[in-house]
């Protein structure tokens, strides 16, 4: 097993961080992992993205060049990595923000409208974790439990309090692709 | 210890205090700035110094000055700032002093870029200041031998009373893994008696210098120095290979491009072909005697680089005309994807199995 994840989006939508979660998750479980931003002159409102592996064997190349899951939150971010998703690989799109359907056939497209959600849930910001749940019910490649046993590692000890609100959310980004999985079959 | 997850830059930095180092000097510079931001934060909290320096220059001497005292110091920066640093780092090595020096490799010449790259080889291991020295110098390729390797770095800098480089480049220091930081195993270290430490009015006078003015004066050091070399070239090198007795082509990398080696390497197995790799860990002293262990039938060496071919003359010289050596490289912080090296194995193995 091992799956080679492409996380982008604006900076400030939250991708490095749910890449990070991801990533600790991962450790948490005994998997091989590693975390690769891309990084360079960036800003807030530029595109940012990083490179996630979860592997039963050790990682070589940190770089995701093809990924088997791309997860894009903004529409540069799709125009960028929509073609370099595997055959048969997924592609969580951030419907709230994307209103563009995804020309591929060959992959299984999921849209999620993450910030609709998590405006729903109170706080805009958690919109990233809308699309890691999701993510996560599709593959199941970490435990829930496992993303929020990481979340203070990432965040903090001070963000404990967050847990609750961002856990609601990774369930209802999990519902939404529970929908469209049964939808598909 | 349990696993954390750590930024390359910031496993450098706990490996460092891990390893009883206090003192940091330094001016920050992309790839690398998370450590100084790290050495910071962190250093102050256990009585240490973090000083940010008003040019690298300075910074490199303020490290010769500390070192001289004795104490365990350190200093990184990127390529252009290393550039900088290169006057201070051969008054160190000519005045037999130990300490740490972290390269995170980004594209040049120049200022070039900030992305990855491991353009700085030669400078690294033929010496880029003036003078017959050496550094020893060591290529983590993931965060975990990053961190061992700067623990161990500084009992060899203690050991020999040399400066240490850690050459890594702008992913190893970007990307985070799990790491662990291990109970180091405890060399021997001798007792550093020539430090500037305060005379008490009991001893004579240590001094810390590199100036000899007669050249018999001189020459004699440079024997000493030499013999240096020779037995750290005899007890510390260090390399892993992967496949190299069976191989039909084996691929020589360092660092985090021995990485993407290995990902082209096990798509190539599932192809049917026979690769080896050979990773330097030390890039100085460096594992030319490994070279002799490949397959006597072997089509080539393939050197991957992200350079446009420095390596591939230690390679020229490991391998002594017995195998063809080919070269692919990417520069300029672009980084080589296995496809690519994939493709020139496949052109190495000229079209069959």
């Amino acid at each position: 097993m091992e799956e080679r994840i492409t996380i982008a989006g604006f900076g400030g939508q939250g991708v490095m961080a749910i890449g990070q979660l991801l990533t600790y998750a991962g450790m948490i479980e005994g998997k091989h992992v590693s975390w690769l931003p891309s990084y360079g002159p960036e800003m807030r409102g530029g595109t940012a993205n990083c490179s996630v592996i979860v592997s039963s064997e050790p990682v070589g190349s940190p770089v995701v060049v093809n990924s088997t899951t791309a997860i894009v939150m903004n529409k540069p971010s799709l125009d960028k990595f929509e073609s370099t998703v595997n055959p048969e690989g997924r592609l969580f799109i951030n419907s709230s923000l994307i209103e563009q359907k995804s020309g591929r056939e060959d992959i299984e497209v999921y849209y999620i409208p993450a910030n609709e959600i998590a405006d729903e849930l109170g706080n805009m910001r958690v919109a990233n974790m809308v699309m890691l749940g999701a993510y996560l019910e599709v593959t199941k490649i970490v435990d829930l439990e496992s993303i929020l046993e990481g979340f203070t590692k990432v965040f903090g000890e001070n963000r404990a309090h967050l847990i609750p609100i961002n856990k609601d959310a990774l369930e209802r980004g999990a519902e939404t692709a529970r929908r469209q999985v049964k939808a598909m079959v | 210890m349990a696993k954390v997850l750590m930024k390359g830059n910031e496993a450098i930095g706990a490996a460092a205090i891990k390893a009883g180092c206090k003192y940091f000097f330094g001016y920050p510079i992309t790839p690398q700035s998370e450590l100084p931001e790290y050495m910071a934060r962190e250093l102050p909290k256990i009585g240490g110094i973090f000083l940010q320096a008003e040019s690298e220059i300075a910074a490199i001497n303020m490290v010769y000055g500390a070192a001289g005292a004795g104490v365990r110091v350190m200093t990184s920066s990127s390529s252009p700032g290393i550039s900088l640093k290169q006057e201070g780092i051969s008054y160190i090595a000519g005045a037999e002093l130990p300490c740490l020096i972290v390269n995170i490799m980004r594209g040049g010449p120049g200022l070039g870029s900030i992305q990855p790259s491991q353009t700085d080889y030669f400078q690294a291991t033929r010496g880029g200041g003036n003078g017959d020295y050496r550094l020893v110098v060591l290529a983590p390729a993931n965060v975990q031998e990053l961190v061992d390797l700067i623990i161990e770095g500084f009992d060899i800098a203690d050991q020999y009373r040399n400066p240490v480089m850690i050459l890594g480049d702008g992913m190893i220091g970007q990307m985070m893994e799990p790491v662990e930081f291990k109970e180091p195993k405890q060399r021997e270290l001798p007792e550093k008696d020539w430090a500037t430490t305060g005379t008490g009015g009991n001893r004579k006078p240590n001094i810390i210098n590199s100036l000899y003015l007669a050249p018999e004066e001189l020459e004699e050091h440079n024997v000493k120095l030499q013999a240096k070399y020779k037995t750290i070239k005899e007890n510390e090198v260090k390399v892993e290979s992967y496949n190299i007795e069976d191989a039909d082509v084996v691929i020589a990398a360092y660092g985090t491009t021995s990485r993407i080696a290995r990902t082209a390497i096990s798509q190539l197995e599932k192809e049917g072909y026979k690769v080896g790799l050979i990773r330097p860990i030390t890039l100085w002293p460096y594992p030319y005697s490994e070279f002799d262990k490949i397959n006597p039938n072997c089509k080539g060496i393939l050197t991957v680089e992200m350079n446009t071919g420095q390596m591939i003359d230690d390679v020229k010289i490991a391998v002594k005309g017995k195998y063809s050596v080919y070269f692919y490289g990417r520069t300029g912080g672009m980084v080589p994807t296995p496809n690519e090296i994939i493709e020139k194995v496949k052109e190495v193995y000229g079209g069959e199995k």
